[in-house]
């Protein structure tokens, strides 16, 4: 058996033990210069690491594995640029040959049209022959034409001597009998009698052949003015046409700048134009003002309708502006809710037609039920409307009471604060009148203190004297606070007081009084009196 | 719902009627027969053959023209007794027609050498020196005041128009012309039409009293008018001519407002073509007898034929015209206004079979009749706008815009109509071949 090892073929009998190899020496060479671990047992040893070996041989397997796989790539790769490579080489070529033809192509339509162009020229001057020939003939056929004219008046000339030479010899020649014989002389076809020729009858003549020729002119000049009046009535009702069917911009010429003359120019001149007397006239610049400014309206007119079409065109095409988008569907919207209504109305309409045909058509006993029922309806109805009625005064009614127990609660409250009030004010005079002043000039003090008070309140009673006190609308503040400074001064006013004695129930709560108090503090008593002494002063 | 009676008799040559009675000429005999009956009223002998008759226009005379011997015989209707000779001598006569008064007859002298106007009513005679020979040389205005001569001295052509009352002359003036062709005044007697020969193209027109109201020119060089038709209400001038074509000027400004093509192919959709098919005629072989009577033996040989419509596109039969011949067939002679003034029919001689029917109304191409045989002639019914058409068959063909039909002639033998004549109430119509004529009637549709 033969066996390769290093590039050397060993024959190895298979029974021998691969020990016995020549020396393990080499491939331990081998393997550590290609970085394997040492397959000895130990370094420089004879003994062989089994494992190591085996490890070894592992490892050259794998590696083996590894370079194969990488082989077969390398080979699969060579193999598919080798195919690129064809691939690319056939394109090439391909593309050469088409570049070729193309090529090829080229020349030969360059060639084409360098024939056909020299054909054009070709073509070209013969056509400028064959007219130059043409133009030669006409000269030609008109040089004979007149040449032949001369000969022919030669010609003539001649035969008209001859015929005068004939005729000569022919009357010479004949026996004057001329004859006519006829039986007897037949009467004319209008029984007047022969005229004799003379200078008044040339002129009658003529004034008969002009008469003729003026009253054919005359019928002529009536058709041509019907023709005309009529089609001046069709131009008429046309322009009204087109400007009836113009859209109302034309209304606003201030709007636009560029046509704004113009356009106030061709009011004018419809204004103008519309009066009958001017399609009466028949001058020249009536006739072109009018039928200018029906071009200059049918242009409009034309471009209206061409902008219609445009734009239901971009429509169609989709391309959408936002304007008209969002006006038709306005539009879609309103015919919509009109259409609603008008349906509603209609509805209400047949409805009421039916009950009033019923009110008419129907007889006495229905119509006595019908009004029965139509009593009982409103009675029922007006039962209806009572009974809120009366909820709603009761309501108002309560209302009006918890506002005047309010009212008479705030009062008290009031009257125990001023009460307090009056008190500390007191006892602070005294305190301060204590050193100085004696006890009348506080009372005066007091009185002179609350003068203003008494006069204000004087005043503000008198005026509140005569409005009614039960309003509950009014609101409470001002008549309370007004109530409770009449209070105040019940010393000395008694009709105030004398006002008010249904109203002031016990009742001084402190707490009340004080709540009152705050709320009359917070309530800002200065601008209220102030309001009050406004008040006065009308 | 057309009623057709049919009389022959063998005449030779044409003849005109004129209100009711009818007048026709057998060789040197003048044969009157009354129009609804056709009975012989009078018969009158001449001294030799009869070239052309005319009536008079209050149909009281008739006049005989003999060309060869330079005579002319006037027959009175009233009257048979009476006779008028007239003897143009040595001077020869080649026309002869009557004044529009009935009172006059102009002869044109051999070589157009003078017209010499006859009265029937005084013994004067007058003179118009140098006429000119052309083909429309004389015309009379429809209410028969003036008379308009073309007259043509040192080569250049002048017009003179005559008051048909005293025969003074009223105007002469010259034409611009280079050989004037033919003159026509409108039906209103106030403008004439005054067109060149064919070698130029221009057509003059010319009002009453003499000035040049427009002059028009289509083209220059190529051959120009054929024929002109003036429209009864003197609204439209037709001016057909040898490019195929024709123009039609407005009244008001003598300018062009259309002009009308007649090609070869029909493709219009609006159009309508009549084609005449012939349909083989039905024999009923049970009732063959032997010898086979007259009727039925013409009956088996004439053709029968019908109108068909054809379907748009249509070529129609085009004849190339031959190049160096004179006066070549091409162009549109033939052409007629309807009496109504709405249509107008035209005949293009290159497209021989044809007739062209155009609206005026619409200005366009109503209807085409296409027709087996050429087309003879053709003409307006004078009330209704009915048109009479024939080919020299034994048919006539009859149009009106409700439809058109082909009416047989009865009888037995070939009767090549060439030329057809209506009656002046549009009831009946005459039917000329060239040795017999017959005569037509209509049945007048009643209006419920």
């Amino acid at each position: 058996m033969l066996f390769l090892s290093f590039g050397v073929w060993w024959e190895i009998d298979p029974v021998i033990d691969l020990i016995s190899l020549p020396s393990p020496l080499v491939f331990y060479q081998e393997l550590t210069t290609m970085g394997f671990p040492s397959i000895y047992a130990e370094p420089k040893g004879k003994e062989l690491n089994l494992v190591c070996i085996i490890n070894c041989m592992n490892e050259l397997l794998v590696l083996q594995h590894k370079n194969l796989r990488a082989q077969e790539e390398v080979e699969i790769q060579h193999l598919k640029l080798g195919s690129d490579m064809d691939h690319l080489q056939n394109c090439y070529a391909k593309l050469k040959e088409q570049l070729e033809l193309s090529k090829r192509e080229i020349v030969g339509l360059q060639e084409r049209d360098r024939q056909l162009q020299s054909k054009n020229r070709n073509l070209h001057q013969l056509l400028k022959n064959e007219k130059d020939e043409v133009q030669k003939l006409q000269n030609i056929i008109s040089s004979r034409a007149t040449q032949y004219n001369h000969d022919m008046k030669r010609k003539e000339r001649e035969y008209n001597k001859l015929r005068e030479r004939l005729h000569q010899l022919v009357m010479n020649k004949k026996d004057k009998k001329l004859a006519m014989e006829v039986l007897n002389y037949v009467g004319r076809a209008d029984g007047k009698r022969g005229a004799w020729r003379t200078d008044k009858t040339e002129a009658r003549n003529e004034e008969e052949m002009y008469k003729v020729l003026l009253s054919d002119y005359e019928q002529r000049q009536k058709q041509l003015l019907l023709e005309n009046a009529e089609l001046k009535k069709v131009l008429q009702q046309m322009k009204k046409d087109i400007i009836s069917l113009l859209p109302p911009q034309k209304q606003k010429p201030k709007e636009r700048s560029e046509d704004g003359l113009v356009l106030s120019d061709q009011e004018e001149d419809i204004g103008e134009l519309n009066k009958e007397n001017m399609w009466e006239l028949s001058c020249e610049t009536v006739r072109e003002q009018l039928t200018n400014s029906i071009r200059k309206q049918w242009r409009m007119l034309k471009n209206h309708v061409e902008k219609l079409d445009n734009q239901v065109s971009r429509g169609h095409s989709g391309a959408w502006n936002e304007k008209d988008v969002i006006s038709r569907e306005d539009h879609e919207l309103e015919t919509g809710k009109l259409e609603l209504e008008i349906q509603q109305c209609k509805e209400m309409i047949k409805t009421q037609q039916q009950l009033l045909q019923q009110q008419l058509t129907c007889d006495d006993d229905t119509t006595l039920l019908l009004q029965d029922c139509y009593l009982l309806e409103e009675r029922e109805r007006l039962q209806e409307e009572w009974r809120l009625f009366r909820e709603q005064k009761k309501n108002f009614e309560k209302e009006r009471k918890s506002f005047t127990e309010a009212a008479i609660r705030l009062g008290l409250e009031r009257k125990a604060f001023e009460e307090d009030r009056g008190a500390w004010l007191k006892h602070q005079f005294l305190s301060m009148t204590a050193d100085c002043k004696p006890e009348n000039t506080t009372a005066s003090a007091f009185l002179r203190s609350s003068d203003p008070d008494i006069r204000l309140v004087k005043s503000a009673s008198r005026q509140r004297r005569l409005p009614s006190v039960l309003s509950p609308a009014v609101s409470p503040e001002p008549f309370q606070i007004s109530q409770y400074i009449a209070q105040n001064s019940v010393a000395s006013e008694k009709p105030a007081a004398d006002n008010m004695p249904n109203l002031w129930v016990e009742g001084d709560d402190k707490e009340e009084t004080e709540e009152c108090t705050k709320s009359w503090e917070d309530s800002g008593v200065g601008p209220l009196f102030r309001n009050l002494h406004m008040e006065q002063l009308p | 719902p057309w009623f057709l009676e049919v009389f022959k008799a063998r005449i030779l040559p044409q003849l005109s009627p004129v209100l009711s009675p009818q007048a026709s000429c057998i060789q040197h005999r003048l044969v009157v027969r009354d129009a609804s009956s056709l009975q012989i009223l009078q018969l009158y002998t001449c001294l030799d053959q009869i070239q052309y008759i005319e009536w008079s226009s209050d149909s009281l005379f008739i006049l005989c023209a003999m060309y060869k011997r330079g005579i002319v015989q006037v027959w009175s209707l009233e009257q048979p007794d009476w006779h008028c000779k007239i003897d143009e001598g040595s001077a020869g006569l080649v026309a002869s027609c009557w004044s529009p008064d009935g009172r006059h007859i102009l002869n044109t002298t051999e070589f157009h050498l003078r017209i010499t106007v006859w009265s029937l009513c005084t013994k004067s005679v007058s003179y118009i020196k140098y006429p000119k020979a052309c083909q429309q040389g004389m015309a009379f205005t429809k209410d028969g005041r003036y008379m308009a001569v073309a007259e043509r001295r040192d080569c250049k052509d002048f017009i003179s128009i005559f008051v048909c009352n005293n025969w003074q002359l009223l105007r002469h003036f010259d034409t611009e012309t280079q050989d004037l062709f033919g003159i026509e005044w409108a039906p209103n007697g106030c403008v004439l039409a005054a067109w060149d020969t064919c070698l130029e193209y221009k057509v003059l027109l010319y009002s009453l009293d003499g000035r040049l109201l427009s002059s028009y020119r289509a083209y220059e060089w190529p051959l120009g008018v054929k024929g002109i038709a003036w429209s009864p209400s003197s609204q439209f001038l037709a001016i057909g001519s040898f490019d195929e074509k024709v123009r039609i000027l407005n009244h008001v400004t003598w300018k062009k407002i259309t002009e009308f093509d007649h090609p070869a192919t029909i493709s219009s959709k609006k159009t309508i073509v009549y084609k005449e098919v012939e349909k083989s005629p039905t024999v009923d072989t049970e009732r063959l007898t032997f010898p086979p009577t007259r009727a039925l033996a013409s009956s088996l040989f004439s053709t029968q034929s019908k109108y068909d419509i054809s379907q748009v596109p249509v070529s129609l039969q085009y004849i190339k015209p031959v190049a160096d011949r004179a006066n070549p067939k091409v162009g549109v002679g033939m052409l007629a206004f309807s009496a109504d003034n709405c249509f107008l029919a035209t005949k293009n001689d290159n497209i021989p079979n044809a007739v062209w029917i155009w609206d005026i109304r619409k200005l366009k191409l109503s209807v085409v009749l296409e027709q087996l045989c050429t087309i003879q002639a053709f003409q307006w019914d004078p009330c209704q706008p009915r048109l009479a058409v024939c080919t020299g068959s034994s048919r006539v063909y009859l149009w009106s815009p409700a439809g058109c039909v082909v009416v047989q002639v009865p009888g037995e033998g070939d009767f090549q109509i060439t030329s057809i004549s209506w009656h002046c109430s549009g009831d009946s119509m005459l039917l000329l071949s060239k040795e017999n004529f017959c005569v037509c009637y209509l049945e007048r549709e009643e209006v419920k």
